[in-house]
C-alpha cells in the first residue's frame, strides 16, 4: 500500500531512530522494573533513562513525570483525581494548597466545577461529560471565529469552587495554538490547577512546562515519531494526582501497572530526538515549509480556504475547507488515489463526523463536511506535496462534476445539526 | 451479470454488511481481478450495544472491515443512519400504527442500497454497485437488463427486489444469484474469510426483540387495547392494541372462541379488529397502489396482465390477472385464479413471468372489500 501520508495528527510513522533504540526492548532485553535482580535493574534503568529525556524536553524534573499508556489515560487520570478531590495544587496564589477545596469537591455529586474549552479532546470533553451526569457542573468555554480560546472568557469562566480547568495546547483538528500561559497565570494566582493537553503540541514546536505555567500537561509518543502506547503526564511537584487504577506501586503510586518498557524507551528516544530538533527550530521549519509549499499551491483549487490561517497555529497542519465538495467523498477518493488524510479528528465507527472544532467555531455543517485535514511530519518531501496537490485539484473537480453544487448528503447534514 | 467479471472493467463498489453472502460477494469479485472498494452503512446506530448478529453492528461493521482486509480490498464506512430511520424505520413504524404489516427490506433496497448507496458509490469513481442477493440480472431483448430470481429458489431474494428500474439493475450486480447458499459458505471456508461459520441474518435488522415492542418503544406508549369483533361485527371481547395483530394471525387474539380464529382486518380508527373463520381469510383478489414495473409495462393479454403474483415473501406465487387502473395513485386490481389467504395490507405483491419478475405493488386489501 505505497502512497502518501499527510495525517500525522492521526499517527505518526515510527522514527528510524526510535526504532533502533527500542528493537532490543522487544528482543534479547526484558525485565520487570519493578525486580530486586540485576535484569529487573536494567529495566529500571531504560524506564529513568526515558523519563529524564521526556522530562528534558519539557522543561520539567524527572520525577515529575508519570508513564501512562495514552494521552486519554492521562486526561482521565487528571480529571478522575480533580472530582475525587484528590488532585491538590501546588499555587502559589492567595488560596495557597487546594487541598481542603479539593476535599469537599465533588464527591457523591454534590458540587464541584469544572472549566473546559469547548475544543478538547473528546478523552477531556467526555471525562467532563461523566463527571456532568454524576453531579458536577461543567463550563464549556467556545473558540473565536478563529478556532483560538479568548483567555479572556476562560478566565471569566473560573469560579471559587472550580476544581480543574483544561485548555489543550494545540488542536488537533484545525491545530491552533491556545493561549495557555496567560489562562495557566490567572489559574495560579487563584489556586486552581490547570491541565493543558499537549499532545498535538509536543514534537512540533517548543514547549516548556515553565513558561506555560501549567500543573499539569499530557504528551503522547505516537504523534512524534514514537510507538503506540506510551504516554507521560508531567505533574508539577507539589501537585498530586491519584492513580486511575488501583493495583501496584508503580510511577510513584500515581500509575498502577507493570511499566510498557518498550513503548517508553521509544518515547524515551523521541523525545531526545525531539528536543534536539525542535529546540533548534529544524523541525518546526522543516514541517511549516511543506505547508506553506501545499497552502499556496491551494490558490490553484476554486473556492479552497484554509481554516484558521491567520491565527497562531502548529507548523504541520492544514485544514482545508472546499466548498460544494463532499469530505467524505473526497477523503475515499484521495485514499483510492493513494494519499491519507482525514475530516477530522478518528473515529472508531469509521464514519465520517464533522469536526467537531469546526462546530463550535461556529461553522455551518455544510461547511464542516466540506472541510479535510492535512498534516504534515517530517519524513513528507516537497515533491509529495506536489503530488498531492494535483491530486486534490483533479478529485476536487470530479466530485464538483459528478455532484454538482449541493454536494453534502442530507442525512449527513441531520447528523451534524443533532 | 451475475458472472464476476462480465461488463466493464471499472471500479466495483460491494455492499458489506458484514454477514457471510456480502463478504463472499465482495471476495469473488477481488478475485475476479477486478477494482473494488467494499462499503459498509452504519444505518442504526446501535454502537452503545456491543453484540454480534446484527447488521448494522459495530462488530458486524468490523467483520465487513476484516473481511475487505482477508479479500485485499479498500473498505469504507459510510453514515445513513438519518437517512435509514427516515425511508426504512419511520414507515416501518407508520405502517403498524395504520393497520398495516411492513415489508421493511423492500424499501431498504429500493430507498436506500439501490439509491443513496448507488449514488454514494458513484461519487467515488464506481461504476456498478455488487450486492450478496440472491437475484440474477439477465440480458433482455433489446438490451435492457432483466431481474430473475436466484436458481436456488429456496434462497431466492428477487420479491424484495421489485421496485428496482432497468437502470438500476444496469448498474448492479448480483454474483451470488446463480449460486447455493452452500456453494457460497464453502466458498467462505476455503477463502478462510472469518465469516465463514455465521448464521443467516435476520429479516427485520434494526428490531432486536420483538417487533410490537420494537413499535410501543419508538412511540413512547402502548394503545388501549382494541375490540375484537367478528365479520358480522359482534363484539367478542378487549384484546391487545390493535397494532400488534397481524392478518392472517391466528394466536394471541385474546378472545375465547369454540373454534380457531384468525384476524381477518385491522381497523385502526375505529381500534377494531376483525376476526373469523380460515375460510373467511380467503381472498380472490387483492388492491394494489403504487404499481411499479421493473422495465416497459408488460403488454397485456386482452385487458389484463397476466402473471404469478406472491404477496409476501415466502408465498410460492398463485396464476393472477392483473389490471392496472389509471391514475397517480397507481392502483392495480390483481384477480387471483384461486382465492387466496393472508392478502395482508402493507406487504409487496411482486408479479413475475416464469423467473423473471415483472414489477409488484404495495397492498391496500383485499379486492372484495372495496
Amino acid at each position: 500500500m505505497p502512497g502518501v501520508y499527510l495525517d500525522h495528527n492521526a499517527t505518526t510513522p515510527l522514527d528510524p531512530r526510535v526504532r533502533d533504540a527500542l528493537l532490543p526492548w522487544l528482543g534479547g532485553r526484558f525485565g520487570n522494573p519493578s525486580s530486586i535482580h540485576r535484569i529487573g535493574q536494567a529495566a529500571r534503568n531504560a524506564v529513568e533513562e526515558a523519563r529524564e529525556h521526556v522530562a528534558a524536553l519539557i522543561g520539567g524534573r524527572p520525577p515529575e513525570v508519570v508513564f501512562m499508556a495514552s494521552g486519554t489515560e492521562a486526561n482521565n487520570t487528571v480529571v478522575a483525581s480533580a472530582l475525587a478531590g484528590a488532585l491538590r495544587s501546588g499555587g502559589v496564589g492567595a488560596k495557597g494548597a487546594m487541598g481542603a477545596k479539593g476535599a469537599m469537591g465533588a464527591i457523591g455529586g454534590t458540587g464541584g466545577h469544572l472549566v473546559i474549552s469547548a475544543i478538547e479532546h473528546p478523552s477531556v470533553r467526555q471525562a467532563a461529560a461523566r463527571a456532568e451526569r454524576a453531579g458536577v457542573e461543567v463550563t464549556r468555554v467556545p473558540p473565536g471565529e478563529d478556532g483560538v480560546v479568548p483567555a479572556a472568557a476562560m478566565i471569566a469562566a473560573l469560579r471559587p469552587d472550580t476544581v480543574l480547568a483544561c485548555l489543550m495546547l494545540a488542536n488537533n483538528e484545525v491545530g491552533t495554538l491556545q493561549p495557555v500561559a496567560a489562562v495557566a497565570a490567572e489559574c495560579r494566582e487563584r489556586g486552581i490547577p490547570l491541565l493543558c493537553d499537549a499532545v498535538q503540541a509536543v514534537g512540533k514546536v517548543p514547549v516548556d512546562t515553565s513558561l506555560l505555567g501549567v500543573d499539569l500537561l499530557v504528551l503522547g509518543a505516537h504523534k512524534f515519531g514514537g510507538p503506540l502506547g506510551a504516554a507521560a503526564l508531567w505533574i508539577r511537584d507539589g501537585v498530586e494526582v491519584e492513580s486511575l487504577l488501583a493495583g501496584g506501586s508503580q510511577e510513584r503510586r500515581r500509575r498502577a501497572g507493570t511499566e510498557n518498557v518498550p513503548a517508553i524507551v521509544g518515547l524515551g528516544a523521541a523525545a531526545a530526538l525531539a528536543q534536539e530538533e525542535v529546540g533548534g527550530q529544524l523541525r518546526p521549519r522543516q514541517l511549516a515549509a511543506l505547508r506553506d509549499r501545499f497552502e499556496a499551491g491551494l490558490d490553484a483549487i476554486p473556492g479552497a480556504i484554509v481554516h484558521c490561517r491567520t491565527a497562531p497555529r502548529l507548523p504541520n497542519t492544514s485544514h482545508v475547507a472546499l466548498p460544494g465538495v463532499e469530505g467524505e467523498a473526497l477523503l475515499i477518493r484521495l485514499d483510492l488515489a493513494g494519499f491519507a488524510v482525514s475530516t477530522g479528528s478518528a473515529c472508531s465507527s469509521g464514519t465520517v463526523e464533522p469536526s467537531k472544532t469546526l462546530l463550535a467555531m461556529g461553522l455551518p455543517a455544510e461547511e464542516a463536511l466540506s472541510s479535510i485535514r492535512v498534516s504534515f511530519g517530517v519524513a513528507n518531501r516537497p515533491a509529495e506535496v506536489d503530488l498531492f496537490l494535483a491530486a486534490l485539484a483533479r478529485e476536487v473537480a470530479a466530485l464538483r462534476r459528478l455532484t454538482g453544487v449541493a454536494a453534502i448528503p442530507s442525512a449527513a447534514l441531520a447528523a451534524a445539526r443533532e | 451479470m451475475n458472472d464476476p467479471a462480465a461488463g466493464a472493467a471499472g471500479l466495483v463498489a460491494v455492499a458489506m454488511s458484514g454477514g457471510l453472502d456480502s463478504s463472499v460477494t465482495a471476495w469473488l469479485l477481488a478475485r475476479a481481478g477486478r477494482p473494488v472498494i467494499g462499503l459498509s452503512m452504519l444505518l442504526w446506530d446501535q454502537s452503545e450495544r456491543p453484540r454480534h448478529g446484527r447488521c448494522c453492528g459495530a462488530l458486524d461493521l468490523g467483520d465487513a472491515r476484516r473481511v475487505a482486509q482477508q479479500a485485499g480490498i479498500p473498505h469504507y464506512t459510510l453514515r445513513l443512519d438519518a437517512e435509514f430511520r427516515r425511508q426504512v424505520v419511520d414507515p416501518f413504524v407508520a405502517d403498524y400504527l395504520a393497520g398495516r404489516t411492513p415489508s421493511p427490506c423492500v424499501r431498504c433496497n429500493t430507498w436506500i442500497k439501490f439509491d443513496l448507496l448507488l449514488e454514494r458509490a458513484r461519487r467515488l469513481g464506481a461504476e456498478r454497485l455488487a450486492t450478496g442477493h440472491y437475484a440474477r440480472i439477465l440480458p433482455g431483448g433489446s438490451g435492457v437488463p432483466e431481474l430473475h430470481a436466484a436458481l436456488d429458489a429456496s434462497k431466492d431474494q428477487s420479491y424484495y427486489l421489485f421496485e428496482l428500474t432497468a437502470e438500476q439493475l444496469a448498474a448492479s450486480l448480483f454474483p451470488l444469484g446463480a449460486m447455493a447458499k452452500a456453494e457460497v459458505r464453502e466458498l467462505a471456508r476455503q477463502a478462510g474469510l472469518v465469516v465463514a461459520g455465521k448464521g443467516e441474518s435476520m429479516e427485520v435488522c434494526f428490531v432486536e426483540d420483538g417487533v410490537r415492542e420494537f413499535v410501543e418503544a419508538q412511540v413512547g406508549a402502548g394503545g388501549p387495547p382494541a375490540q375484537v369483533v367478528d365479520s358480522g361485527g359482534r363484539a367478542l371481547g378487549c384484546g391487545q392494541p390493535y397494532y400488534r395483530y397481524t392478518v392472517g394471525q391466528r394466536r394471541g387474539l385474546g378472545v375465547a372462541a369454540s373454534r380457531p380464529l384468525y384476524v381477518l382486518a385491522i381497523e385502526p380508527e375505529a381500534n377494531r379488529v376483525v376476526v373469523g373463520e380460515e375460510r373467511e381469510l380467503l381472498a380472490p383478489g387483492l388492491l394494489g397502489e403504487r404499481l411499479h414495473w421493473v422495465g416497459p409495462e408488460p403488454a397485456s393479454a386482452g385487458s389484463a396482465i397476466e402473471a404469478t403474483v406472491r404477496i409476501r415473501s415466502r408465498h410460492p406465487g398463485v396464476a393472477a390477472r392483473i389490471h392496472p387502473r389509471r391514475g397517480p395513485a397507481r392502483e392495480v386490481e390483481v384477480e387471483f385464479a384461486e382465492p387466496q389467504r393472508g392478502v395482508t395490507p402493507g406487504q409487496a405483491a411482486v408479479f413475475y413471468r416464469g423467473t423473471r419478475v415483472l414489477g409488484g405493488c404495495w397492498i391496500r386489501g383485499r379486492l372484495d372489500a372495496e
